[in-house]
């Protein structure tokens, strides 16, 4: 929440963002053949995962709304800046 | 998902490269690599022979034919030239490295050369660097040197020895200033031979490769005369390189600086000169460096160093690495031919006689290809070369006629003329996308233009108001094929953009399919004729004395297909509904919707279910009939297709005359200041708004009366309707209103002070002082409407032409960013390091080619597979 009051992750355009289990990350590295830095990153001061404590090397599962999938599955790994 | 890991085959490579080191020529280095010292700016001597010692040694490599490289003793184009060598007066400063000594000045000591980072944190700085690397490649690395680069700035006390340091600040381009002094280059190597070993790591560089003070130059390397050649012109006179030039300069000035220093000479003779040097060295190096004048050639051309040899579009890179030249190519300009085949291409016969393709001799084709031979290169179908199996070619002349159709044997390549049906790649600048390439069959034809089907056009994006394209013939087995199944024509016919026919019917085509079934009837003879003349011979029509178009159209549908749809326009009923049953038309009319390109299922679902051969062939026909019926109903546009009837003439005056009135009425409220304003606009803004809110509807309601009041048979009305060209708005242009012209999205309200044009009042803000055009194209613009029309033209013509060019830079840093993007086996879309940039391609892992209009259509899967 900013000084004005106004949640970001409330808003209709930012996705859902959920950290994700070890157990679930190291399913995800497996199933793609990847090391977490071939995954697409995210800072880790990102607005949007600001409240998730999370660290450098972490995975964050991304939820989007997608006019023709429905619902389509993304994960970032966290970075610093 | 599969479970197993797919193995990529190992490429076969005979050379691998394990890794690239980058560094800095140490001045060791550059005398060991040296073939000669250059000492003076001579060239040639009396006789024309290179001075030893001067910048055209032959030590340094041979241009001359007959001469031998004094070094390696190869002949012209066998040396590759050797790099020479100069002892500099005083050392200068390479203008390639300027930004980094003044990274390392101001992050080291000015007394002990350590870098400002207290002894107990160096450690750490470099683990954390290393960490960096290991995480998120070397590119962050760079980033957090940077970063740490410039932490050191602002320490005013070296952590090690307790020095003071100054403020040092660079003035551009190769001036270094400490606390308002000049620091002399001299200085400057001294502090950067101080940084110790260990230190320089933090700068990211390595000091085996990399020490600091080799980027304060003392010895230059000279490269070879290969690399700058000379030139000789008609009147035997020799030209010099650019690069011979700028050496030139800088070997005189070197010696002049060096006789000045011997003799002794006042200090401010020796730093004049000194900074001449260090001038030429940087132009040397870059001619284009923001704060320095360009070095020129006596005509005022600026000299092209060596980084205007690399950079930009002209560039090594650009121009001579990455833009590729073919042989048996043409180009000229390109004109339709709806006759020839959706994937053929016209080829003017002097071009097919040029163009060649190789054919192998074997037992079986040596009569074939004898006779290819016999007829020469001047007679068509003849052939220009024979290839012997050695490789060496031979040109086919009446001379050598007689002898090559002897010695011509199973071994032998014959390179003969264009053929029709040989394999073709037709091309159009922009290639946008993958549709601009696509591969034809040759038809040789006379004339003079490459001819292609007005149906193709579209993806091509080309129209013939003196378009050019360009052809180009594959030359083996393998490169004819791999064009001929994934470049054909009928292999891109559905979009990967949008999962439809990018092929479709156009202009004449779709009004004379619209105008067919939209109730036309023929005689059963004529309707024989009709299709007969199109090129549809396989058909069958009822055996009725009045054939209707309808049954014309569905005599070249196949007798199994079935589709609903909606047209464009109405029928005659009244129903945009179009029904296909059968292979028979039975509802509707065929219009843009369903014919034309990128629009409607009906050209998608034929590929569907018949086949890319079949839908090109059936587009083809269709075309071919839209045009015949043409033919015969005879179709031309006049200007009496835009009259009136009086009393629409009438209606529209009085649309026009209120209008006229109702915004003079809101003039008056505004300027008595009893107009109110819209939520969050001005006043002013809100009249705008409303004004033009008023005359759009005007406008919008003469078009209505247009047409509704129009002749509906009329041929302009027929292609505003079907959608073969125009539409309504032109035509209510034409006939009544060309409407309000705007600029910026409002009325035109520049040009005099507080008026558009000195014809009217200042501040007027009636419809017609503000660019509203009540005239339409028929009856005549008044001088000022005229005016008022330009600018809107003038400002769309500016504007398309600064479009342009920033478009296509946008598309060129789009493409080169995602060259390398590739869909993987499960999906995923990943560049070339294997790193993810989508897990399912598209999100929803459709491929929009095998879609319908980007849907899959899951209802006829099933019902198919029942």
């Amino acid at each position: 929440m900013t000084k004005s009051g106004f949640d970001i992750k409330k808003h209709f355009l930012v996705p859902k963002h959920t950290k994700v289990s070890e157990k679930e990350k190291s399913e995800v590295l497996e199933k793609y053949h990847i090391s977490v830095y071939d995954l697409p990153l995210i800072v880790k001061n990102d607005p949007a995962i600001k409240e998730l404590d999370v660290k450098p090397g972490d995975v964050v599962k991304i939820l989007r709304k997608s006019p023709t999938a429905g619902e389509a599955v993304f994960y970032r790994c966290v970075i610093n800046v | 998902m599969p479970e197993e890991r797919i193995e990529e085959p190992e490429p076969s490579v005979s050379k691998r490269i394990g890794s690239i080191q980058f560094s800095v020529f140490s001045p060791k280095m550059i005398k060991k690599m040296s073939a000669a010292k250059v000492v003076t700016p001579e060239l040639y001597d009396k006789e024309g022979y290179p001075v030893d010692g001067g910048l055209m040694d032959i030590r340094l490599g041979v241009i001359d034919p007959g001469l031998k490289c004094k070094t390696c003793g190869s002949k012209l184009k066998e040396c590759v030239g050797h790099f020479g060598y100069i002892e500099l007066a005083r050392p200068v400063i390479h203008i390639k490295f300027v930004n980094l000594i003044y990274n390392m000045l101001m992050s080291t000591c000015r007394e002990c050369g350590r870098v400002l980072i207290p002894q107990a944190k160096i450690a750490k700085a470099k683990a954390d660097l290393d960490k960096i690397e290991e995480e998120s490649g070397i590119e962050s690395r760079r980033l957090e040197i940077r970063k740490v680069i410039s932490s050191m700035k602002t320490v005013n006390k070296c952590p090690h020895c307790k020095a003071k340091q100054h403020k040092i600040s660079l003035e551009k381009p190769t001036t270094f200033l400490e606390e308002e002094k000049r620091l002399s280059p001299i200085e400057i190597r001294v502090r950067l031979e101080k940084i110790p070993d260990d230190d320089v790591f933090l700068f990211g560089m390595n000091p085996i490769h990399i020490r600091p003070e080799w980027m304060v130059l003392t010895i230059m390397a000279i490269p070879p005369v290969t690399m700058r050649p000379s030139i000789t012109l008609e009147s035997g006179e020799r030209s010099e390189d650019d690069l011979t030039h700028k050496l030139g300069d800088i070997v005189r000035i070197n010696q002049r600086l060096f006789e000045n220093i011997n003799a002794g000479a006042p200090e401010i003779i020796i730093e004049d000169l000194w900074d001449l040097l260090q001038y030429h060295i940087t132009t040397f190096f870059d001619n284009s460096v923001a704060q320095l004048p360009p070095a020129r050639h006596r005509s005022g051309q600026a000299l092209r160093t060596i980084s205007e040899r690399i950079k930009s579009k002209e560039g090594r890179i650009r121009h001579n690495l990455a833009g590729k030249r073919t042989n048996f190519s043409a180009r000229t300009v390109i004109s339709p031919d709806p006759m020839i085949g959706l994937n053929e291409v016209g080829v003017p016969l002097v071009i097919a006689m040029k163009l060649t393709v190789p054919e192998r001799v074997n037992d079986w084709n040596v009569s074939y290809l004898k006779k290819f031979v016999e007829k020469g290169p001047e007679k068509y179908p003849g052939a220009n070369y024979i290839v012997r199996p050695d490789g060496k070619k031979k040109k086919i002349t009446d001379e050598t006629k007689e002898a090559s159709l002897e010695e011509l044997q199973p071994g032998y390549t014959v390179e003969r003329h264009l053929l029709d049906g040989d394999i073709a790649i037709f091309n159009r600048q922009p290639s946008l996308h993958r549709m601009s390439m696509m591969c034809h069959r040759v038809r040789v034809l006379p004339g003079r233009t490459l001819r292609l089907n007005p149906s193709v056009c579209n993806p091509y994006n080309a129209d013939f108001d003196g378009d050019e394209m360009n052809l180009h013939i594959p030359q083996t087995e393998e490169a004819r094929a791999e064009a001929e199944i994934l470049m054909e024509v009928q292999t891109q016919l559905i979009s990967p953009r949008y999962g439809l026919s990018v092929i479709g019917c156009i202009q004449d085509a779709i009004s004379g399919n619209y105008i067919l079934t939209k109730g036309l009837t023929f005689p059963k003879e004529e309707a024989f004729d009709v299709l007969y003349s199109a090129g549809i011979k396989d058909f069958s029509l009822p055996n009725k004395e009045k054939i209707t178009g309808k049954e014309i159209f569905s005599a070249i549908l196949p007798k199994d297909f079935n589709f609903t749809g909606h047209s464009r326009s109405k029928d005659e009923k009244g129903s945009d509904k179009v029904v296909i049953s059968n292979g028979k038309l039975t509802e509707g009319v065929m219009d843009k919707n369903n014919l034309g390109e990128g629009s409607g299922l009906l050209l998608r679902n034929i590929h569907k279910k018949y086949g890319k051969e079949y839908a090109i062939k059936l587009i083809g026909d269709i075309f071919k009939l839209g045009i015949q019926v043409l033919i015969r109903y005879g179709f031309s546009t006049a200007i009496s297709d835009t009259d009136l009837p009086s009393d629409a003439k009438a209606k529209i005056n009085e649309v026009m005359e209120n209008v006229r009135k109702e915004v003079d009425e809101l003039i008056v409220t505004y300027r008595q200041g009893n107009f109110d304003a819209f939520p969050g606009k001005s006043i002013e803004e809100s009249l705008e708004l409303k004004i033009l809110e008023l005359l759009n509807s005007a406008r919008n309601k003469a078009g209505e009366l247009v047409a509704n009041y129009a002749d509906k048979e009329s041929h302009t009305m027929i292609m505003a309707v079907s959608g073969a060209r125009g539409n309504l708005i032109n035509l209510a242009q034409m006939a009544t209103c060309v409407g309000q012209q705007a600029l910026r999205g409002k009325r035109i309200d520049k040009g005099y002070n507080k008026r558009t044009l000195s014809c009217f009042r200042e501040q007027d803000l009636t419809p017609i002082a503000r660019g509203f055009i009540t005239n339409g194209f028929k009856t005549g613009l008044t001088p000022a409407e005229f005016f008022f029309g330009s600018m809107t033209g003038r400002d769309s013509l500016m504007d398309t032409a600064l479009r342009t060019p920033k478009s296509g830079y946008l598309y060129r840093r789009l493409a080169n960013a995602m060259q390398d993007l590739k869909i993987e086996y499960d999906y995923t879309v990943r560049n070339a390091s294997g790193r993810i940039v989508q897990f399912e391609y598209g999100e929803d892992g459709i491929d929009v080619s095998k879609s319908e209009k980007g849907i899959v259509n899951v209802k006829r899967i099933i019902k198919s597979n029942l």
